[in-house]
């Protein structure tokens, strides 16, 4: 009869398990009961690894959902694939950063409300030995050429990402099209295509805000910056349609995006990493004076 | 006694082209023990399989108890099989207990847990596996796992016990322990019993009467005395001579 | 420091975050024992019984669903995970559901990640029960029922097998409960160990992030849960075969 006993010892541990998620599944979190009678509203944010990776959204988001009783579903996915799933409607409000594609997705009629809510620039990181000499360059264009004759290896994010669409556009106006051993894909998010470069000693691009969150834990340095043409990378927040799909939280996502653009909101962007890094890793809208976003 | 249990009426069986079973012609009465004899691979185990209705016959008919059996389905004669046991040349044992092997046919009959028990410990007992019960049944030795398969046979006291060649691959003492335990059985509950077997001594030693298959064909049918002393057919002398070659 | 100092750091904080039951830890783990435990629940009750059906019954068709459960075997899961993703999302035919970036399409996708693996070990399981059962418990009086019921019996250890392999493969699954769920915590976790909990986070999809983030003793801390669940399965799964 042993057998007996192994049937219902696992057949009562796969109840457990499913009595578990039946309990679980409709809110999706009991572990933060809510004294009040109102459960919380949900906001699907799609946005970019770096905003993820750098965790400034835990802090830009935590005082929105504290205020409004929200809670935000943060899916960190790349630009490319954070506007595509906007495309779909599964989500409520997008934040990105490629100028080109956001536009393109507010033409047809996917996006509404298309905000500038704060920059930072691209930087090129490579290993401190710089084998290409990239350190004196004057600008961009001119650093991956330096890269491409060198045939210095060099990882790419890959992704269709903003950060990946910033330096297809590098190479374009460099008139070079990368290809060969020493260029390689990753196909992954910043963190972890800064991981790959520093493994491999390569350059890579990456925006200022995910290298300096990462800084300590790689041996890659800055070797390029301040290039006001190629390296400008600005951040938008923008809702879904709701008239292209009704289904969307227009109205809570309008409430974000005027909490992002909000003194308050400015404000965390503004502060958010000088404790930790010494410098802010964005700069919010407010302060962006000269620098207008396109 | 002697009225007649199970009839067969020039029943035939062929697998395609070939055929296995020609005319044949046997009644078998209740109470008695029928031996059919016959070298191996003469359609023994296939005229077994069709009295247990494990094969339709292709042509002739099967009476049980005077009812004909011949053209219903395996689930229609489900009373008459449930009067019927049958032990294989080599048992198969079911994944469990020597218990549980033993109590499946009054597990499945739905009888109640306190007869299974008392039953199957009488069944064992009759065939000495007593205190064997919660034994993994996949750890008896070859000789015991046939006395298991006969405990779980006559467990739940079927009128007729079909035994094809239930002792071909024993060792002597087994061989001796199940002719006794045939014995046993039809002494004391009355039960049936037709055994196929190529062994001509072992059925010198228990059957009543007899029957020669040849070829598909059943040559002769007789009491064994006859058999053995006065063959009307020149094969059965030739058989239990030991002439034939099997 | 050296790359295995970095390592063996890595591993004692991994340590640290287990045996001190960090929430965040703990949350995703136990997104992946519900997720991974509830699709195998519903893979079984589907599985089972279609393997009895092919096993048992004569149908049109037959050899045609064979083919398509052993492929479904193979099934990529990227390639599950992106289908319904596109299915469930509001442009999509089943938008309506809500069902996007939920635990309930985490289930889904995994449900038919798994169906087609625990079907086809059944079925492997119950064709190995030797013929002769058949004969036996129609000679001992069963009925059809009695005889699939006793082959079932007969190949318990393993369907057992088939169905913790399906829990094995769920657990270790990624692709596809990546672009379902959308491997998504609530905040104060999003940038890693916070206090945040885990919505749609699941232990392998977490690895995938935390790696990214350069989080290594958090992805390690997870590793080693998913590990130890696996090989837990796997010595059960051991253990059955050995039993039959």
């Amino acid at each position: 009869m042993r057998n007996l006993s192994v049937k219902i010892l696992f057949v009562s541990i796969l109840i457990s398990i499913f009595a578990g998620c039946v309990q679980q599944a409709p809110t999706g979190n009991t572990t933060t009961p809510i004294p009040t009678a109102s459960v919380p509203l949900e906001l699907r944010l799609a946005t970019t690894t770096s905003t993820c990776d750098t965790k400034l959204l835990d802090v830009l988001n935590k005082k929105f959902e504290e205020t409004n009783n929200v809670k935000i579903l943060t899916v960190c996915e790349g630009t490319g694939k954070a506007i595509a799933t906007g495309e779909l409607g599964a989500v409520d409000v997008v934040m990105v950063h490629a100028v080109d594609s956001e536009l393109k997705a507010v033409a047809n009629g996917s996006f509404i409300n298309r905000s500038y809510m704060m920059y930072n620039y691209f930087v090129i990181i490579g290993p401190e030995n710089d084998p290409a000499g990239i350190r004196n360059a004057s600008n961009a264009t001119e650093v991956f050429s330096k890269i491409a004759s060198k045939q210095s290896a060099f990882i790419s994010r890959g992704d269709s990402s903003g950060t990946h669409i910033m330096e297809k556009s590098i190479w374009k106006a460099a008139n070079i099209t990368p290809a060969g051993t020493w260029y390689q894909s990753n196909g992954k998010g910043m963190g972890d295509t800064i991981i790959t470069a520093d493994t491999k000693e390569g350059y890579t691009l990456s925006d200022r805000g995910t290298y300096l969150s990462m800084k300590d834990k790689i041996k890659l340095k800055i070797l390029f910056e301040s290039d006001q043409k190629y390296l400008f990378n600005p951040y938008h927040v923008m809702s879904a349609n709701p008239v292209k799909f009704p289904n969307v939280k227009y109205d809570l996502a309008m409430k974000y995006i005027g909490y992002v653009l909000s003194p308050q909101g400015q404000d965390i962007i503004r502060n958010y990493g000088k404790d930790k890094y010494g410098e802010a890793l964005f700069v919010p809208e407010e302060d962006a004076g000269d620098v207008t976003g396109p | 006694m002697h009225s007649e249990l199970i009839r067969v009426q020039d029943l035939g069986k062929s697998f395609g082209k070939r055929v296995v079973l020609k005319k044949i012609n046997i009644s078998i009465n209740e109470g008695e023990i029928f031996a059919l004899m016959g070298p191996s691979g003469v359609g023994k185990t296939t005229l077994f399989r069709i009295l247990n209705l494990l094969e339709k016959p292709s042509e002739g008919r099967l009476f049980f108890r005077g009812s004909e059996l011949t053209g219903g389905t395996i689930c229609e004669n489900i009373n008459a099989r449930r009067s019927m046991s049958m032990l294989f040349q080599t048992p198969c044992l079911l994944n469990t207990t020597v218990f549980n092997n033993v109590a499946f046919g009054l597990m499945i009959r739905k009888v109640d847990k306190n007869t299974i028990r008392e039953k199957v410990m009488n069944a064992l007992i009759i065939v000495g596996l007593e205190g064997n019960e919660e034994q993994k049944a996949r750890t008896l030795s070859g000789g015991e796992a046939q006395r298991m398969a006969f405990a779980r046979a006559i467990v739940y006291d079927p009128d007729i016990l079909l035994l094809d060649e239930p002792t071909s691959s024993l060792d002597p003492a087994n061989v001796a322990m199940i002719e006794e335990i045939i014995k046993r059985i039809r002494h004391e509950r009355g039960t049936t019993i037709v055994i196929a077997t190529h062994n001509i001594y072992q059925v010198k030693r228990i059957a009543d009467r007899g029957g020669i298959l040849l070829n598909g064909e059943l040559i002769e049918v007789n009491s064994i005395e006859r058999i053995f002393e006065a063959p009307e057919d020149a094969r059965t002398k030739a058989f239990i001579n030991g002439e034939m070659i099997y | 420091m050296s790359s295995i100092d970095f390592l063996f750091q890595g591993i004692i904080k991994a340590f640290e975050l287990i045996f001190s039951l960090n929430p965040y830890i703990i949350s995703i783990t136990g997104v992946s024992i519900r997720v991974s435990g509830t699709a195998t629940i519903l893979a079984t009750l589907t599985a089972i019984p279609l393997a009895c059906g092919i096993t048992f019954l004569n149908f049109k068709g037959k050899q045609a669903l064979i083919t398509l459960i052993n492929t479904g075997m193979g099934l990529p899961s990227v390639f599950v995970g992106l289908f319904i993703f596109l299915m469930i999302v509001p442009a999509g035919p089943f938008g309506f559901l809500k069902m996007y970036y939920t635990q309930e399409a985490m289930i889904l996708a995994q449900y038919i990640l798994i169906t087609p693996v625990i079907c086809g070990i059944s079925l492997a399981a119950i064709k190995a029960v030797p013929q002769p059962v058949i004969d036996t418990v129609y000679t001992l009086g069963g009925s059809r029922k009695d005889i699939v019921i006793t082959m079932l019996r007969e190949a318990r250890f393993g369907l057992f097998t088939s169905v913790l392999a399906g829990l094995g493969r769920a657990l270790a699954e990624v692709g596809a409960i990546l672009i379902v769920g959308g491997n998504i915590a609530y905040t104060g976790s999003v940038g890693g160990i916070g206090e945040g909990l885990s919505y749609t986070r699941s232990l392998t999809t977490a690895i995938t992030l935390e790696t990214s983030k350069g989080e290594v003793s958090t992805s390690i801390a997870l590793g080693i849960i998913l590990i130890s669940l696996v090989l837990s399965i796997n010595i059960l799964a051991n253990f059955f075969q050995r039993m039959e």
